[in-house]
C-alpha cells in the first residue's frame, strides 16, 4: 500500500445478518444423546424451575451450521479496520499496539475460569495483581488510591461528578454548590456526566491562545461552584499553562477539582494531577494504557482520589489483609456505594498491568515523549497539505498528543468537506480520522493522534494519502466528495445515525423498526442501500 | 421524483464599492462612481463559481433564472438552459427586480432559491417572500452582516446539491443591513430586517447539537423556561429582537414582535416595538424594587448583542437598568457559528464598551451557561 493512490479495495460482502442466516433445524454440532440410566438419574431439570423463571417460548436464537458462523465472521472481521489492519490515527481516541502476549494472558484459564463471587481466599493472585496496579496508578498520577469499577471513560469522569456530589453532600453543601465548570474542548462528557448527576453545568470557551483563560474561570467561580472538571491538553492538543492558577482558584472558592486524564498519554511520566493539585482524576486503561479499544476489548477507567476522598469511593476495594494476602474492603461507598457491579473489568486491568510492568518507569516516559514527538512530526509536515489550517496561529507553541486541524480553507475553495475528506480517507488504505467532538467550534475539523507506535514510514503514509485527498479536492471536487468507492460500505451521511428511526441495536428493535419508518427516515434508508 | 426546481437571481452589481473601497453599492451615484474607479462586478463571477459546481454534480434540476445579467447569463454559461423569468431590463439592476423576480418565483412555485448578492439583496428577498421559500445565499456583497449566507461559493453549492437529496430542514437565520451613508460616514447602525428560511444541513454547518441536545428548538425552549424561571415579580423584562426572544415570549404564551423590543411584567406585555423613549418611560415610572432587566440573544454569525438591530436599547437604557442586570442567551449552535466564539457590542458609548467588554456567562440551556468573550 503506498498511500499515495487509492488502489485499496476493501472486502464487501453484503453478508446478512445472523439472524436472517438461520435455518430451523440447522446445527453447528449435534452432541450425543444422553445416556437413559443418566436421564432415569436426573429426572425432569425444568420441573424444578419456578414458574416465573421457565420460558414460555423457546428463545429465538439462530440456528446456522457451524462453517457458516465461521464465515459470517471472518467477512465481518474482512470489511472491518483499525490498528491491527492499518495506519490509525484517530484523534482523541489514542490507537495504539496492545502486545498480543497480553492477550493471551489475560485469556489463560486462571484469569478467565474466575467468577466474581468466589471467595477472597482463592482469588489472591487477582486480588495482588489489583492491590500492585492500585499503587502503580498512585505512582503514576500523584494520588492515593483507585477504584477499578467504571468500565468506561465517561463512567469514571461520571463516577469523578458523583464523588464530587459526595463530598458536598456530606458537608451539607450541595444544595448551594451546584455548578460545575469545565472547558470547551474537553471531552463532552465532562459536561455531560455532571449533568446527569445534577449539577448546573458552565463551560469556558477559549480564549486567543485556544484554551480557557484564567478571567473566563473568574467570570464563572461562585459560591455556588461545586468543582471544576476537565482535560489538559485537551481535544486540540494544547496544554494550559495556567493550571494550577485554576485548580488554585476553585479551591479557594471551595469546590473540587478533577482531572480528566483520558488525554494522558502525553503526560506520563511527566506530569502528575496530584502534584497539579487536584483532588481526583481518571485514566482509560483502554487507551493510554494499551488495553484494546471499543469492541475488541472491555473498556475500563481507573478513578483515583486523594485520601480524604477515599471513603466516598464505590465498593469494595481491594486492600491488604492481616496477617498477610489481600482482601476486599468494604469500608467505604458514603454516597455512591457502587458505579458498577463487583470490581472493574479485570481483564483490562491485567493488561494494563502487563503494559506498565513491560516497560517499566523509563519506558512510560519514552511513551509520552515519542507520543508528543510524532504529533509534532504530523504537525509540521500537515503544513504541506494545500488547504489545511492550524486553528490558534496566536499559539505556536508545539503541541502535545494531537492537534485538531482545519479544512475550512479547502471547503471554501473547493466545496470539499472535512466529513468529505475523512470518507475518502480509506479508500487510500488508512483508518479514518475523527472531526470534533460537538459542539464543532473549529470550521471543518479533523482531528489526529498519531500516539508512540507508528513509525516515520506509516506518518509518511497517511500524509501521502492526505496530499492525494487534497490535490483531487481542488482538481476533481465532485470526485473527493464522493467516497468512500473502495470500503466495505458506501458514506453513511451524519443524518442516518441521528435517527433513531435508521438504526437498531438489536434484532429485535430492527424488527419492530423495519418498515415502519416516517417518509424522512425511509428517504435516508433508501438513499444508503442503493449503493450497496 | 420530479427535478428539483431552482430559483436563480443575482445582483449584478452587488460587491461593486467595496472593491474600490465605496462600503456598498446600494444607490445609482454609487454604482457610477464605483465604476469610475474601475470596480468590477463580483457577483457573477461568485454566482458563476457555485453554478459550475452545481451543474458538475450533474443531477437533474430545472433552473428559473431571472432574466440577463440577473441569473440567465451565468446559468447558460454554467451549461445549464434555464427557463427565464421576465425579461431583460436597460440600464443597472434595481432593487425592485430582484423583489419581483423573487415574488414570481415563489408564486410558481419553485422549491429553493440560490442567489448572490450582499445585505441589501437578502433585505430584497425578505420583502419579497419572507419565510415562504427557503435561499441559499452566495456571498457577494459589500456588506456582509446577515447570516443568511453560505460561507463561500462553493459552500452554497454544496448546500443545493444536498438540499437537492431531500430529508434537509430549515432554520430562520437573521438577514441585517447597516445605513449605507452612515458606513461611508465613518459609523456602523445596523438594523434586523427579517428572517429567511435556510436549509440547515446538520454536517455543513459548525456546531450542530451542543451537550446531545437534538435540535436548536429543544435548546430555544430550554433557555426560554431557564429565562422565564428567572423573571421576579414585578420586574420590567425589556427582551429583545430575535428568534431567541420569541420563544421566551412563547414560555410566557404573550405576543412577540420579532425585529422589534418588548416590554414584559407579570407576563404581561405592557408594549410592542418599543422606542427607546418608551423604554424609558417604563423604567422611570417602575413601582417596585425589583431592578428591571434586559434580555438579549446576539445576531447569529456575527455575534452582536448590543448596536445591532437592537438600538431602543441605548446606551442610556443599558446604564439605567446596570449591567449586571442583563441576560444574555444564544444557543450553542448560535455560538458556535460565530468566529472564534466571538461575542461584540456597540452602544455608541465608549465607556460602556468597555465595560461590557470580557467574559461573561451566557445561558444555552436549562441547566448550561457558557462564559464566552465579549469584544469591542
Amino acid at each position: 500500500m503506498s498511500g499515495k493512490q487509492s488502489d485499496f479495495q476493501a472486502a464487501r460482502w453484503n453478508e446478512a445478518l445472523i439472524m436472517e442466516l438461520s435455518e430451523t433445524g440447522a446445527r453447528g454440532i449435534v452432541p450425543p444423546a444422553m445416556d437413559a440410566d443418566i436421564a432415569a438419574a436426573v429426572g425432569d431439570v425444568v420441573a424444578a424451575l419456578p414458574a416465573g423463571a421457565r420460558r414460555e417460548k423457546l428463545p429465538q436464537l439462530p440456528e446456522v451450521p457451524q462453517h457458516r458462523v465461521l464465515r459470517h465472521f471472518m467477512r465481518l472481521s474482512q470489511m472491518c479496520m483499525g490498528f491491527d489492519v492499518t495506519t490509525d490515527m484517530m484523534g482523541t481516541c489514542t490507537m495504539k499496539y496492545s502486545p498480543k502476549v497480553h492477550e493471551h494472558i489475560a485469556r489463560s484459564a486462571k484469569l478467565a475460569d474466575v467468577h466474581p463471587l468466589q471467595g477472597e481466599q482463592n482469588m489472591q493472585g487477582l486480588l495482588e495483581l489489583m492491590y500492585r496496579f492500585n499503587k502503580i496508578m498512585c505512582q503514576i498520577s500523584g494520588m492515593d488510591e483507585f477504584t477499578f469499577q467504571p468500565a468506561s471513560g465517561a463512567q469514571g469522569i461520571y463516577t469523578n461528578a458523583c464523588l464530587i456530589r459526595a463530598y458536598h453532600e456530606s458537608r451539607g453543601e450541595l444544595a448551594q454548590r451546584n455548578e460545575i465548570i469545565t472547558t470547551s474542548f474537553s471531552h463532552p462528557a465532562d459536561a455531560a456526566t455532571p449533568s446527569v448527576a445534577g449539577f448546573k453545568v458552565i463551560t469556558l470557551m477559549p480564549g486567543e491562545m485556544g484554551y480557557a483563560d484564567v478571567d473566563a474561570l473568574k467570570a464563572a467561580i461562585s459560591d455556588r461552584t461545586a468543582g471544576l472538571m476537565l482535560t489538559n491538553p485537551e481535544d486540540t492538543g494544547q496544554y494550559n499553562p495556567h493550571i494550577r492558577e485554576f485548580v488554585d482558584l476553585v479551591h479557594e472558592a471551595g469546590g473540587l477539582c478533577a482531572y480528566d486524564q483520558a488525554n494522558g498519554n502525553p503526560l506520563l511520566g511527566k506530569v502528575r494531577a496530584g502534584d497539579t493539585g487536584f483532588d481526583m482524576c481518571q485514566f482509560n486503561l483502554h487507551k493510554t494504557f494499551s488495553a484494546p479499544h471499543g469492541s475488541l476489548g472491555m473498556g475500563c477507567a481507573a478513578v483515583g482520589v486523594k485520601d480524604f476522598l477515599r471513603k466516598f469511593l464505590p465498593r469494595p476495594l481491594v486492600a491488604e489483609a492481616d496477617g498477610g494476602g489481600y482482601r476486599l474492603d468494604y469500608e467505604q461507598g458514603e454516597g455512591i456505594d457502587k458505579i458498577r457491579a463487583f470490581i472493574g473489568n479485570i481483564p483490562a486491568v491485567l493488561k494494563a498491568y502487563s503494559w506498565v510492568m513491560s516497560l517499566g518507569a523509563e519506558g512510560l516516559r519514552a511513551v509520552a515523549e515519542t507520543a508528543v514527538l510524532n504529533n509534532n512530526y504530523m504537525l509540521k509536515r500537515m503544513r504541506e497539505v494545500r488547504g489545511v489550517t492550524i486553528p490558534w496561529p496566536a499559539n505556536n507553541y508545539p503541541k502535545l498528543e494531537q492537534v485538531r486541524y482545519s479544512f475550512e480553507q479547502m471547503f471554501k475553495e473547493t466545496g470539499v468537506t472535512s466529513h468529505d475528506v475523512i470518507d475518502r480517507m480509506v479508500d487510500y488504505g488508512v483508518q479514518h480520522c475523527m472531526p470534533s467532538h460537538m459542539p464543532m467550534l473549529v470550521p471543518e475539523p479533523f482531528t489526529m493522534e498519531p500516539g508512540e507506535s507508528l513509525t516515520v514510514a506509516e506518518m509518511d503514509q497517511m500524509l501521502a494519502a492526505l496530499k492525494a485527498i487534497s490535490h483531487e479536492a481542488y482538481s476533481d471536487p465532485e470526485k473527493a466528495q464522493g467516497g468512500p468507492y473502495n470500503a466495505s460500505t458506501t458514506r453513511i451521511d451524519s443524518d442516518v445515525p441521528e435517527d433513531p428511526d435508521c438504526w437498531a441495536f438489536t434484532y429485535r428493535a430492527y424488527q419492530r423498526k423495519k418498515g415502519h419508518w416516517t417518509s424522512e427516515s425511509r428517504r435516508k434508508i433508501e438513499r444508503h442501500s442503493g449503493g450497496y | 421524483m420530479a427535478p428539483l426546481r431552482l430559483g436563480l437571481i443575482i445582483n449584478p452589481i452587488a460587491g461593486m464599492g467595496g472593491a474600490v473601497g465605496l462600503k456598498g453599492s446600494d444607490t445609482a451615484e454609487i454604482i457610477a462612481r464605483a465604476r469610475e474607479l474601475g470596480a468590477e462586478p463580483q457577483s457573477p463571477r461568485r454566482a458563476g463559481e457555485a453554478l459550475a459546481a452545481i451543474y458538475a454534480a450533474g443531477l437533474p434540476l430545472n433552473v428559473i433564472a431571472a432574466a440577463g445579467d440577473m441569473g440567465e447569463h451565468e446559468a447558460r454559461e454554467a451549461g445549464f438552459s434555464p427557463q427565464v423569468l421576465g425579461t431583460e431590463l436597460e440600464g443597472d439592476t434595481v432593487a425592485e427586480d430582484s423583489v419581483r423576480a423573487a415574488q414570481a418565483m415563489a408564486e410558481m412555485p419553485v422549491d429553493l432559491i440560490l442567489f448572490a448578492g450582499g445585505d441589501g439583496t437578502a433585505r430584497d428577498l425578505v420583502r419579497a417572500i419572507g419565510g415562504k421559500v427557503p435561499v441559499v445565499g452566495i456571498p457577494a456583497g459589500v456588506k456582509m452582516h446577515s447570516a443568511v449566507y453560505a460561507t463561500s461559493p462553493h459552500a452554497a453549492a454544496r448546500m443545493v446539491l444536498r438540499y437537492m437529496r431531500g430529508g434537509v430542514t430549515q432554520r430562520e437565520l437573521e438577514v441585517m443591513d447597516i445605513d449605507e451613508a452612515a458606513f461611508r460616514g465613518g459609523a456602523v447602525s445596523a438594523k434586523l430586517y427579517g428572517y429567511l428560511n435556510v436549509p440547515y444541513l446538520p454536517d455543513l454547518v459548525q456546531g450542530t447539537k451542543a451537550g446531545g441536545v437534538s435540535s436548536d428548538r429543544v435548546s430555544l425552549a430550554g433557555i426560554a423556561a431557564r429565562i422565564v424561571a428567572a423573571m421576579q415579580p414585578g420586574q420590567l423584562n425589556i427582551l429583545g429582537p430575535g428568534t431567541t426572544m420569541r420563544a421566551v415570549a412563547n414560555e410566557l404564551g404573550i405576543d412577540k414582535t420579532l425585529l422589534g423590543v418588548d416590554l414584559v411584567r407579570d407576563g404581561v406585555r405592557l408594549a410592542g416595538d418599543a422606542g427607546e423613549k418608551i423604554i424609558l418611560k417604563h423604567l422611570n415610572v417602575a413601582e417596585t424594587d425589583s431592578a428591571a432587566a434586559i434580555v438579549v440573544t446576539p445576531i447569529g454569525g456575527q455575534g452582536h448583542f448590543f448596536g445591532r438591530g437592537n438600538q431602543q436599547i441605548s446606551a442610556h437604557v443599558i446604564n439605567q437598568v446596570g449591567i449586571e442586570n442583563i441576560t444574555v442567551a444564544a444557543t450553542m449552535e448560535k455560538i458556535a457559528s460565530l468566529r472564534d466564539s466571538l461575542l461584540h457590542v456597540d452602544t455608541g458609548n465608549q465607556v460602556l464598551n468597555r465595560e461590557l467588554a470580557g467574559w461573561r456567562k451566557v445561558i444555552t440551556g436549562f441547566q448550561t451557561e457558557s462564559v464566552c468573550r465579549v469584544a469591542i
